[in-house]
């Protein structure tokens, strides 16, 4: 774990962490984005949370009592 | 140069390169790209149920796959197990610890995890006629601030000893240790292909890991903080932060970087928890402050809040259908909401 390092051993692993990920790849966000709105977009019409539960299909409903209207 | 600062001078350039090649990329952010997209309706949801019966501070909650049980997890020394349409207590795990942090329901259903100060991991079966405590997990050297189950088989735990860590349930030793940050591991959060975790820690550094190969693959900057709360996008290629920098973010995976930060000036208290609804349009984040806030995670904007505890916010979970969100509370109390 880092708490037993030293200072110079904390720095290697920085640095090979570094040397790693400076070679990853990176797409556009402009079109990474755009897909992930689209993604979103398309399942929020089913998100109960969204759309709402109706009451007779909401297992959560409040339970008996009367309603005075 | 000493070898010292022959390294630093070299891991500086890395950094300043990666900045760059983010910045590359950078030509546009989310709320932008979302532009054209409809805005979500205002989310107003009632509290269902209310679940009383823990009786400290609640400092963790895990839905069960079959989105009706639910484990919490209370410095009262409890882990109790919920049916949450009823609204009855099925079980009750007495822990051998009280200093309880984080909880966990096995996608089977049979499990149950739980640990926290003692820096054990202790997995208990539901399914025995008395529960029994099935395995201790006891290698990390430093609390454990949560932990999630692959499979009946297999468990990943994160630490206040600043490293991750997978389990062999068999065995109970640790078949791969992930050593990346130089904080308190605070949150992890599984890939919906199981291929991959994302962890959250106290050097306010995401790090999105290679389960099989153990190896860090992407590190997320941009919180001034301690992340808290982490979470996957349901799409897989992006993930959620919650910090105490009182900010949320959302990370794009493959562009690599921050796209979009859920934040507001009058809000000035650290986020301790976040969920997402089943289509990640919304994010639940619970504050310190006792809300509840409800973000749309395309736009940024705020778009309803959850009142109705009595102290902070510990944690929230949303069930696999997207049915309801729970809420657990320092107050002792769980809400439903929906």
């Amino acid at each position: 774990m880092a708490r037993d390092m030293s200072d110079k051993d904390i720095l290697k692993m920085e640095l090979e962490q570094l040397q790693k990920e400076v070679k990853n790849t990176r797409e556009p966000v402009s079109k990474t984005a755009k897909e992930i709105c689209e993604w979103v977009e398309a399942q929020a019409a089913e998100d109960p949370l969204i759309k709402g539960v109706p009451e007779d299909k909401n297992p959560f409903k409040e339970k008996g009592g009367c309603i005075i209207t | 140069m000493g070898e010292m600062e022959q390294m630093k001078k070299e891991a500086e350039g890395l950094k300043t390169q990666i900045e760059a090649a983010r910045k590359a990329v950078n030509d546009t952010d989310m709320a932008s790209a979302a532009a054209g997209v409809a805005p979500a309706p205002r989310v107003q949801l009632k509290t269902r149920r209310t679940l009383k019966g823990h009786l400290a501070k609640i400092y963790a909650m895990h839905w069960c796959t079959d989105n009706r049980l639910m484990v919490s997890a209370s410095q009262d020394g409890k882990l109790l197990i919920w049916d949450s349409h009823s609204g009855n207590k099925v079980n009750a795990v007495p822990l051998k610890s009280s200093w309880v942090m984080t909880c966990a329901y096995a996608p089977s259903g049979n499990l149950v995890a739980s640990g926290g100060l003692d820096n054990m991991c202790t997995v208990y079966n539901l399914k025995t006629p008395v529960i029994k405590t099935v395995k201790e997990l006891d290698a990390h050297a430093g609390y454990l601030s949560c932990c999630r189950f692959l499979s009946d088989n297999e468990i990943l735990t994160a630490s206040g000893d600043t490293t991750c860590a997978l389990w062999d349930l068999e065995t109970g030793k640790q078949t791969t240790v992930f050593l990346s940050h130089v904080g308190d591991c605070m949150c992890l959060a599984l890939s919906p292909d199981n291929n991959s975790f994302i962890s959250g820690a106290c050097d306010s550094l995401a790090k999105l890991w290679d389960i099989r190969d153990g190896q860090c693959k992407q590190t997320f900057l941009g919180h001034t903080s301690d992340i808290n709360a982490i979470s996957f996008l349901p799409s897989g290629n992006a993930v959620v932060t919650g910090s105490d920098d009182c900010t949320c973010k959302m990370y794009d995976l493959r562009a690599d970087q921050e796209v979009i930060c859920y934040q507001d000036a009058a809000l000035n208290s650290g986020v301790t928890s976040l969920a997402l609804s089943m289509s990640g349009r919304l994010v639940f984040a619970g504050y310190d402050d006792f809300n509840c806030n409800i973000w749309d995670s395309l736009k940024g904007e705020k778009v309803g809040v959850l009142s109705g505890h009595d102290n902070r916010v510990s944690c929230t979970g949303v069930p696999a259908d997207g049915m309801c969100v729970c809420t657990g509370s320092w107050d002792s109390f769980l809400k439903i909401w929906n």
